[in-house]
């Protein structure tokens, strides 16, 4: 298990539960058992406390949490005949886009996301879910082919945000993002998107241009990271929290916002507490968007997703 | 040295000789560092007379220059909810935004207006670097909206000029979001069967890059802007080594076929007259661009459309 800082309370007492479970082990004269359970309940209630009332900044972490579900896990438990498509069919094939077919509830769908890597190798070879180019490009391909063959795409975003690279720049990161962007718009069937994790900027709305999107109750989606807002208006990196105050970035001020239809709740702790959990609540909440936009026609879709983003803003947040 | 600071200089000190020659009638050319009078800079459209190098551009001065006769019709822009977030970081937004109104003499950082270039009707929009980096909220989705409605409205060509840092991040969430909500805009001229064209002036990043100054069907660009997604220096610590020569800069894009043309400031209204003229399927432009006659049964002239600079009204 991997603590956050604001965790660290909490892994002291769940390390002296397991601490006094393993000396249970090693000398059987010794009953730990009501000590431990004493500790585990302390820490369950610790646990419940921590999570009530996230700050903005404790949610940033969490988002980012390496223990969370992410992309690839929701695709393995979610969807069934899952056949990846590859490449943009211009420069590469870039792995931090997953895509391709896939059956949702037996129904043939197209999936899309972002995938960050579960370890170092992975993060590495996923990079860190920050797509290039490419990336893009896939999904623009993908969308064009579940467009043509009348076929739902489901979106599922956590990225940090788009690659800052020479070679990401120089093949047109701007206009692959755009040109995603106004695809999401374009396709004339239901398009459904689930913030997981990170929303990261621009690299994200390439994705989350959706006819309906859900968010993890403690995912994130914002015009830029904390960090890089403090260092722009503060002068000073260290206010990300701060920054993460003022940026109204959490599911809940997204939802006020107009801009998340929905929100998931997560399991006590977070999703990276128990996975199952909130695998199962994302795919409730993907076929509870999905159904009811299988009914409409394409123009009906097509106007819906731009009336939905034509009139975003017209409210603020209550003071 | 050139003849205006032989020239001209001594004589305009004379003239202000008992008072102090106000600072602001002599601009200092931040590439080369000439010193350019005043008038003169702005008959140039801001463009150093010596080295070529572009200033800085206000949406007004560059539509007094671009539009027939200086003359253009501001369209509306819808007000949006102010300070959607009550966002505070060091200052207060609704300062901040008050200090740049000020600055400015705007309301926000993108000018709309309909007119005349060359005689065809066109609607253009213009991003203003100096009104808080350009950046894009609400107000600047407004504006492309109110743009792109106007011109399907009419049947226009919609001419578009950025200059931003990128999104506003005051407005948060908000002002991601004008990237799809500007994707719309666009959409809805495309589908209109207009052109759609832009003129990327410096800089043009972030956001604004990744949505409507990407989405044109011809992309130009003034000669050396900065035109990306991430910034430099993001790059440079996330690659770790120092980027080429000339990275991000309009010629490097228009080599990695990013943009159709860089095109000088100066000649930006001739060529957006022929580009607009011929996806318009509209004849070629009677040369002195003065308003089109009644019948224009003269004879198609054979060169290019153009006007001498001396002939145009100057604000
Ligand atoms: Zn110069």
């Amino acid at each position: 298990m991997h603590y956050l800082e604001f965790e660290k309370p909490l892994a002291e007492i769940e390390g002296k539960a397991e601490e006094l479970r393993a000396m249970g082990v090693a000398n059987e004269e010794m009953d730990v058992d009501k000590e431990a359970r004493a500790l585990d309940k302390k820490a369950s209630e610790l646990l419940r406390e921590l999570y009530t009332d996230l700050t903005p900044w404790r949610k940033c972490l969490v988002a980012r949490h390496p223990d969370r579900p992410h992309c690839k896990d929701y695709i393995e438990a979610l969807f069934t005949e899952y056949t990846p498509l590859a490449g943009d069919r211009n420069f590469a094939d870039d792995h931090a886009v997953m895509g391709g077919l896939a059956r949702f509830n037996d129904e043939p769908v197209v999936v899309i996301g972002q995938e960050k890597g579960s370890d170092t190798k992975s993060r590495i070879e996923r990079n860190f879910g920050m797509a290039r180019p490419e990336g893009y490009r896939k999904a623009i391909r993908l969308m064009d082919l579940a467009d043509r063959f009348n076929i739902p795409v489901i979106t599922l975003v956590d990225t940090p945000g788009a690659y800052p690279g020479k070679g990401a720049e120089e093949r047109g990161q701007s206009e692959a993002i755009a040109r995603s962007t106004e695809k999401c718009l374009k396709i004339g069937v239901p398009l459904v998107s689930v913030v997981i994790g990170e929303g990261g900027s621009g690299g994200a709305v390439a994705f989350a241009t959706a006819n309906k999107l859900a968010m993890l109750e403690h995912s994130v989606y914002s015009v830029i990271s904390p960090e890089g807002c403090a260092s722009i208006l503060w002068k000073d990196a260290e206010k990300m929290r701060e920054a993460a105050e003022a940026l109204r970035l959490t599911a809940q001020d997204l939802k006020e916002l107009g801009v998340a239809d929905r929100i998931i709740r997560e399991p006590v702790g977070g999703a990276q507490r128990d996975r199952e959990a909130a695998i199962e609540a994302v795919g409730k909440a993907i076929a509870g968007m999905l159904d009811p936009l299988r009914k409409k026609d394409r123009d009906a879709l097509i106007k819906q997703r731009r009336d939905k983003f034509l009139k975003l803003g017209a409210r603020g947040l209550a003071a | 040295m050139n003849w205006i600071t032989n020239y001209v200089r001594p004589r305009i000190n004379s003239i202000f000789s008992r008072r102090e020659v106000p600072e602001n009638l002599w601009s200092k050319c931040d590439e080369c560092g000439t010193m350019l009078f005043h008038r003169e800079l702005r008959d140039n459209q801001n463009v150093c007379t010596n080295c070529g190098h572009h200033m800085a551009i206000t949406p007004r001065e560059r539509f007094a220059a671009m539009f027939d006769g200086s003359v253009f019709n501001e369209i509306d822009v819808p007000e949006p909810i102010h300070d959607p977030l009550q966002f505070r970081d060091q200052k207060k937004y609704p300062d901040r935004m008050k200090a740049a109104q000020k600055k400015t003499g705007e309301r926000d950082a993108m000018l709309v207006a309909e007119g005349e270039i060359g005689a065809l009707p066109i609607v253009a929009a213009a991003q203003d670097f100096s009104f808080m980096g350009g950046s894009m909220g609400m107000y600047v989705g407004n504006a492309i909206i109110a743009g792109a409605e106007r011109a399907v409205a009419t049947g226009k060509p919609f001419v578009l000029f950025s200059a931003a840092g990128g999104a506003r991040m005051q407005e948060g969430i908000l002002s991601l979001m004008q990237m799809p909500r500007t994707t719309v805009a666009v959409e809805m001229v495309k589908e209109a069967g207009l052109p759609y064209v832009v003129v990327l002036t410096h800089p043009t990043t972030g956001g604004v890059t990744a949505s409507y100054a990407m989405l044109g069907d011809v992309h130009i660009s003034e000669p050396n802007a900065l035109i990306g997604f991430a910034g430099a220096r993001v790059i440079e610590q996330t690659i770790r080594e120092k980027l080429p020569e000339g990275f991000q800069r309009a010629e490097y894009l228009l080599d990695h076929g990013m943009l159709d043309r860089v095109t000088p400031r100066t000649e930006m209204r001739e060529e957006l007259i022929t580009i607009l003229r011929m996806l318009m399927n509209q004849p070629p432009a009677i040369k002195g661009n003065l308003p089109a006659p009644e019948a224009p049964e003269a004879a198609p002239v054979a060169e290019a459309a153009v006007t001498a600079p001396e002939a145009e009204p100057k604000p």
